[in-house]
């Protein structure tokens, strides 16, 4: 705490009176919450500084080199990526608070020049505004707790305005996705990145025209809108090349998906002027994302975790080889933040997990029951974790976000 | 054998409405009765089922979707007896208007009596109404106030808001209609079994699963207000 008021100075003498105040109150709040145990308090001392000074995520963004990540899916793995392809001294919201009110608390805490801030989409106008990112990330758009967030073509429209409104803004964004290529329409300055496409019934109809689009290898509208020509490409069998060259890429992450989540930060890096046979080699140093990947201990069980919150996520997943040889468990809830409508199991394409017996657990372990018995998967019903088998072989467990959570608590690092 | 026609899926299903036609055809299957799902897409001639689906959807996408339907014969097919589950946009669209982008009225397929316009506030949550005293349960999740004209209802809210926070959907000749969008059939057993046993035109034997758990569940879970 010390520590981070000492640097208060230095920033002073470029912050209004009011913004280091302001500054200084989210610091005081967030050691506070510490100190009480009222969780890390990220957000806690974010709101207070935001209602002192609500140009505050400007001010304390002033000066410093931002990379700006949202979309969908893979935003947190896709920002550890781009902090360990940055190099060293590397800040960011590394708790996932990824609204405004985390935002400021990660830059209020930190004095780092370079600062990759992981953005809820749906805030990310605000944060293009308030920031004036250097690069902007735009992973890709479905369908995600719709409950909540409106839903993805409105998203897509308000990212529209924000481009229009910011058209010089470099963007780093998934050519394989309609809705943000429609979004980029007006940008002038975009690396686009093609992506192999496992789930795609977000953008089966034209988010221009509403026409169906036509898929030849790439995408295309018959009223002009069309896939552009990317300078980085993924192939299916995760080969990435950039202009055409392979580039050499190891991960300690699992997956295809991870493939294009480290992509995109080799591509934001080389706009920050981090050139990709530098970056690259930095990568295999991220081996979990907030406990996900890695092997954990459920009582004497290994465990292994993975996030799924929406169909496409659940694709991805149940894509990857690896999923899909061990048993597997899934753990579903309908909270607030997991959005209280579960309906999107229906879209997620559980049948590959055929031929298995799946366990079902969480609040709404009937629902996912009910959708395995419909495709013929043998599903068994667990109501209390500690009926579960805590001894045998690797288990994989999917789960939604507060399953999630759960399950992180219940679990240690193997 | 029954033919299960799932409307326009790339159009209208944005809330996981093919589980609906995953379901038909797994509560046919387990009878012993063949069942086929056929994915009708826009430009595709419309095919010869037994039972019509149709989704939620988005304003252009819904708008799209009406157009298509309108220049096919599925107006007839309606009138011919035709079983059809619509839900959310699928409703709508049934109806003689609604309203999508903005507050432009649109005219629908005019096959019920039914305008829908934009409501002050959009309706999200859990909808629980009584069909015919059978509780069905589900989700919402729509900007729409609709206003049945000589139709009936399909259900009385005890739940949620429906059509007008008093009724929900409609019912006419074999079309079902309902606001609960999404796998409603999943959550509801007994209105799968239904439009099964309407589209066949015999009652089916009856099948115990754990869907059933799931909607005593739900039943439990969403009480009557």
């Amino acid at each position: 705490m010390l520590n981070e008021l000492g640097s208060l100075f230095p920033m002073t003498q470029r912050m209004t009176l009011r913004a280091s105040g302001a500054r200084l109150a989210v610091l005081l709040t967030n050691e506070l919450s510490r100190l009480l145990r009222r969780g890390s308090g990220t957000v806690a001392g974010g709101r207070v500084g935001l209602r002192l000074d609500p140009e505050l995520l400007s001010h304390l963004s002033a000066h410093r080199a931002i990379v700006a990540i949202s979309g969908t899916n893979g935003k947190t793995t896709t920002a550890a990526l781009m902090r360990a392809a940055w190099g060293s001294d590397v800040g960011g919201n590394v708790t996932g608070a990824n609204m405004p009110a985390g935002h400021v608390a990660a830059l209020a805490a930190s004095p780092a020049q370079k600062f990759v801030l992981e953005v809820d989409e749906a805030w990310l106008p605000h944060v293009v505004r308030s920031c004036a990112p250097d690069v902007v990330c735009l992973l890709n758009l479905s369908r995600d707790q719709l409950d909540r967030a409106s839903e993805v073509r409105q998203l897509a429209q308000r990212w529209q305005g924000m481009v229009s409104a910011h058209p010089t803004t470099h963007f780093v964004a998934n050519a394989s996705d309609p809705l943000i290529v429609d979004a980029l329409a007006a940008a002038t300055s975009v690396t686009w990145i093609s992506v192999p496409r496992v789930w795609r019934a977000d953008a089966l109809s034209c988010p221009r025209c509403t026409a169906p689009l036509h898929f030849n290898g790439r995408w295309s509208c018959s009223c002009g809108l069309h896939e552009p020509a990317a300078t980085w490409r993924i192939g299916d069998d995760g080969a990435v090349t950039h202009n055409g060259v392979p580039v050499s890429l190891t991960l300690a992450l699992p997956g295809l998906f991870n493939v294009v989540n480290a992509t995109f930060a080799l591509a934001a890096g080389e706009v920050v002027g981090v050139p990709a046979a530098e970056a690259a080699p930095r990568l295999p140093s991220v081996e979990t994302i907030q406990g996900r990947y890695g092997i954990r201990r459920f009582g004497q069980r290994p465990v292994r975790l993975l996030l799924a919150k929406n169909p496409a996520g659940v694709a991805v997943l149940l894509d990857d080889a690896s999923t899909v040889t061990t048993e597997v468990w899934v753990a579903i809830n309908a909270e607030i933040a997991d959005g209280k409508d579960p309906s999107w199991l229906y879209d997620a394409p559980f049948e590959r997990l055929a031929h298995h017996t799946v366990t079902c657990l969480g609040d709404r372990r009937l629902d996912i029951a009910t959708r395995l018995d419909i495709d013929g998967v043998d599903a068994r019903v667990v109501g209390a974790r500690q009926d579960l088998e805590q001894s045998g072989p690797l288990v994989t467990v999917i789960a939604n976000y507060t399953a999630f959570q759960e399950w992180m608590r219940e679990t240690t690092p193997w | 054998m029954v033919t299960i026609a799932l409307l326009y899926p790339e159009l209208l299903g944005t809330y996981g409405d093919g589980g609906n036609a995953r379901v038909l055809a797994h509560r046919a299957t387990v009878r012993g009765i063949d069942a086929s799902v056929v994915s009708v897409g826009v430009g595709d001639h419309l095919v010869d089922a037994d039972i019509y689906l149709l989704g939620g959807g988005e304003d252009g996408p819904q708008r799209f979707a009406c157009e298509a339907l309108r220049s096919s014969s599925f107006a007839e097919r309606v009138n011919d007896g035709a079983t059809v589950l619509a839900v959310c946009a699928g409703l709508q669209i049934l109806g003689t208007s609604f309203c999508v982008e903005g507050n432009d009225a649109y005219a629908g397929l005019n096959i019920v009596e039914a305008v829908t316009t934009r409501g002050a506030t959009r309706s999200v949550g859990e909808l629980r109404t009584s069909v015919a005293g059978v509780t069905l349960v589900g989700f919402e999740n729509h900007g729409g106030r609709t206003t049945l004209g000589d139709t009936s209802p399909l259900g009385v809210v005890e739940h949620g808001v429906g059509n007008d926070g008093a009724v929900d959907g409609f019912r006419h000749h074999n079309v079902y209609a309902t606001y609960a969008h999404g796998p409603v059939l999943a959550l509801n057993p007994w209105l799968a079994d239904e439009l099964l046993a309407t589209a066949l035109g015999a009652p089916l034997a009856p099948h115990r699963s754990v869907a059933d758990e799931l909607y005593a569940e739900r039943c439990r879970a969403v009480s009557a207000r």
